[in-house]
């Protein structure tokens, strides 16, 4: 039942233009690839590990066929031309290949028809492997059933995963339910994913397939001993979004943070790579069953969140859009709103309960991500812990599905192991204190609340008209979101965007989308 | 005039510290918690709190008066004495004084990996809610990231006609940012681009104080946003007409 009495014409417009918007980019992403989407494709036939400079052999091939190729016909051509011609597997010849220093350009091209049959028992193995991981989390997911509809997000950042492993289980005892590891500064900037285990990193951990693997184990112990099955969480906005999924899929991951747009905005990757590299990163995740997690509130930490509103909502319609454009059901949809008004504003806190109310009324199926305060903490703590008091009441009065716990020391360093568990006491006082408040009241008629949200939404759909109109690109260009302007052409990674030659394949994409066609 | 931390009462001393032990909750972990803060100069702490974090940590929370004071006359502090404007004021600012975009290039020099400082202060998002250089109108901001040469971000500065130069130094291990500042105004010197600039570090542990004495024309430390930087910039370039 609506407690904020929205208007469903209305909502069904705002999903008719996200929807025109997510076709017209979809044709533009149909017929390019990238260098990221070629490395993962080479991650999910079994390539791993680096050479003896630590440039991971999936760099190392897609550049050797970019230099010396044609990367616009797929890099599932050119391996199952190596094994063609060799006759070797694809263990052999890579270790070859790195051992003798060969250029993978010089075999003759094969046909079309027989690059699939030549490539598919190395990405049936891993598919299979992705897919046994995803029935392992349903099958712990329901031995271990919740009724609790909100899931306690906890970050580990210490640059170490051995002492990230340590924290994180102490986090999870304490009654986290999730755990992000974040990545070392600048990792999005990187076109290579680095490899193996890592203990230095600054103001996060460098996220690799080992470290993803050392987490995983550790978190199903705890999980097992507190009978709670604990989600792990890493990024895949940035320059390798496709190859994180990938390596998330591969070790088990549950949640990557991925938006269709926060690259572009926040970190200046050129659009056409993000685009291009969203679609095949959420395919990936859609069929790992991994959420993805969608990067909204950021908008609020540049522009303000009182007259910017609609533009979260607006952009939630987006990546939903783009979402199903990806096979990526409801349930996977982790949208992302904040709250952020600056808490000195008078009734800020009934702005914030509207607009977290109105997400979930509008996406009642999508597990939303909920952001704590950032933007309006300093160093006092002590307002801090009540300003995430506040924040905490409205995910209980909202049913929010994944909330980040605010830190009283945001702002001042990486959480303190004691931080955090202050944190996660906070948010199950007011959770125990005030669960069933949310069933227990409805808001004025026509009151402050529904009418901010009301507002908001006529803004959203006034938005997405607009963009509709323009196109994604040109919008983007005229800076619609967090008033960031980034042009067509520009940012980082352009370089890494080919079109598709007519005979182009990725045997890894064609068979996830025959999987979801016959499903 | 001496002065100590205030409680309820004039130079009272009191306190309050918290802190995590890596042992269970227990008479000991209590007792060890207070052993701590009379090394730290409480006199006679008090544990008013104790709690298990699980896993073989517990959390303190402690009162206590200090034995220390200073002397308050002889604190002395070399500050940055313009008062920052924000980020409309400093737009306005440029657009009445300047016909021309103000460049501003900024980078991690040396070794160092580290871009945290450099994009707080440069990169659109900016930090805590304080837009970085990169969204200020009547400014071109050129953020160019970690591990830049000297030789190279002087090139760089030559290259875009930078009026300012932001150096971030966050590694300081062994004091290897000390010798990488000195260098970049000796090569700016020798570039004869010293007095036509406006040099500016910042970083974890850059003061005011010590940059001024490395030969900068100011330091920014923890807790500067974009404004500070923004405006004592301008300011010294208005001066500097």
């Amino acid at each position: 039942m609506s407690k904020l009495n929205l208007d469903n014409f209305q909502i069904n417009e705002c999903r008719k233009h996200s929807k025109a918007i997510a076709i017209d980019v979809q044709a533009f992403i149909d017929k390019h690839s990238t260098v990221s989407v070629e490395r993962s494709v080479l991650r999910l036939l079994g390539i791993d590990g680096i050479d003896e400079f630590s440039v991971p052999i999936s760099n190392k091939i897609v550049d050797n066929v970019v230099e010396k190729g044609d990367i616009s016909l797929g890099i599932s051509l050119y391996i199952a031309n190596a094994l063609h011609s060799t006759k070797l597997n694809l263990g052999d010849y890579i270790r070859k290949y790195i051992d003798e220093d060969l250029d993978i350009t010089v075999y003759p091209h094969i046909e079309y028809s027989k690059v699939d049959p030549i490539l598919k028992p190395y990405y049936e193995k891993h598919l299979k492997k992705i897919k046994n991981n995803k029935t392992k989390r349903e099958e712990y997911q329901k031995v271990y059933a919740t009724d609790n509809k909100t899931d306690l997000y906890v970050i580990v950042a210490t640059g170490n995963i051995d002492e990230d492993v340590t924290q994180a289980i102490a986090a999870a005892k304490a009654g986290a339910d999730i755990v992000a590891v974040i990545r070392s500064t600048g990792q999005s900037l990187l076109d290579f994913v680095p490899y193996g285990k890592t203990t230095e990193g600054f103001g996060g951990t460098f996220a690799t397939q080992e470290n993803f693997k050392i987490m995983r184990a550790a978190l199903d112990k705890v999980s097992e001993e507190e009978k709670r099955y604990i989600k792990l969480v890493n990024y895949a906005s940035g320059l390798c979004m496709p190859e994180i999924a990938a390596m998330g899929a591969l070790e088990r991951l549950d949640i990557l943070l991925n938006d269709s747009m926060y690259g572009i905005i926040f970190r200046d990757i050129n659009m056409k790579r993000t685009f291009v590299d969203q679609y095949f990163s959420r395919l990936i995740n859609a069929y790992s069953g991994i959420i993805i997690n969608t990067g909204e509130d950021n908008y609020l930490t540049t522009s303000d969140a009182i007259t910017e509103a609609h533009t979260v909502l607006a952009s939630q319609f987006i990546n939903e859009a783009f979402a199903k454009k990806a096979h990526l059901p409801e349930e996977l949809m982790g949208l992302g709103h904040a709250f952020e008004i600056n808490p000195d504003i008078e009734d800020g806190f009934l702005l914030e309960l509207s607009q977290a109310q109105m997400a979930r009324e509008i996406f009642p199926n999508a597990p939303l991500k909920y952001m704590p305060p950032t933007k309006h903490i300093n160093g006092n703590i002590f307002k801090a812990y009540q300003q995430n008091a506040m924040f905490n009441m409205v995910t209980t009065l909202t049913n929010q599905s994944i909330h980040l716990l605010g830190m009283m020391t945001e702002a001042i360093h990486t959480p303190f192991m004691s931080d955090r568990y202050l944190a996660i006491k906070n948010a199950k006082m007011i959770q125990n204190s005030m669960k069933s408040l949310g069933d227990e009241i409805q808001f004025k008629e026509n009151g402050l609340i529904q009418q901010r949200a009301h507002k908001v939404l006529n803004e959203a759909e006034a938005l997405l008209k607009q963009i509709s109109k323009e196109g994604m690109f040109n919008s983007l260009a005229k800076g619609v979101f967090a008033e960031t302007k980034r042009p067509i052409e520009g940012g980082k990674g352009l370089d890494g965007v080919f079109e598709k030659n007519e005979y182009y394949i990725n045997v890894v994409s064609k068979r996830m989308e025959e999987f979801f066609n016959e499903n | 005039m001496k002065i100590k931390p205030y409680g309820d009462t004039l130079n009272d001393g009191k306190v309050q510290v918290s802190f995590t032990l890596p042992v269970e909750k227990s008479q000991k972990g209590v007792a060890a918690a207070k052993e701590l803060a009379k090394t730290m100069g409480l006199i006679d702490p008090a544990v008013v709190h104790a709690e298990s974090i699980e896993n073989g940590y517990s959390f303190y929370v402690l009162y206590g008066s200090l034995v220390h004071s200073v002397d308050y006359s002889k604190i002395h502090v070399e500050e940055i004495t313009t008062k920052a404007l924000s980020r409309k004021e400093i737009e306005k600012l440029i657009a009445k004084e300047f016909d021309r975009e103000i460049v501003f290039v900024g980078a991690s020099t040396g070794t160092d990996a580290h871009t945290v400082g450099i994009d707080a202060i440069m990169n659109m998002k900016g930090y805590a809610g304080h837009y970085g250089l990169e969204r200020y109108s009547g400014l071109d901001a050129h953020n160019l990231g970690s591990q830049v040469l000297n030789e190279e971000f002087v090139k760089k500065a030559i290259d875009m006609k930078a009026d300012v130069l932001l150096v971030s130094q966050t590694v300081t291990q062994k004091d290897v940012h000390l010798k990488n500042l000195v260098e970049l105004v000796e090569l700016l010197e020798a570039e004869g681009l010293r007095d036509k600039i406006i040099l500016i570090a910042g970083g974890a542990r850059i003061t005011h104080e010590l940059a001024k004495e490395l030969g900068y024309d100011a330091g920014f430390g923890p807790g500067s946003f974009a404004e500070d930087v923004a405006t004592f910039a301008i300011e010294e370039l208005i001066k500097r007409k």
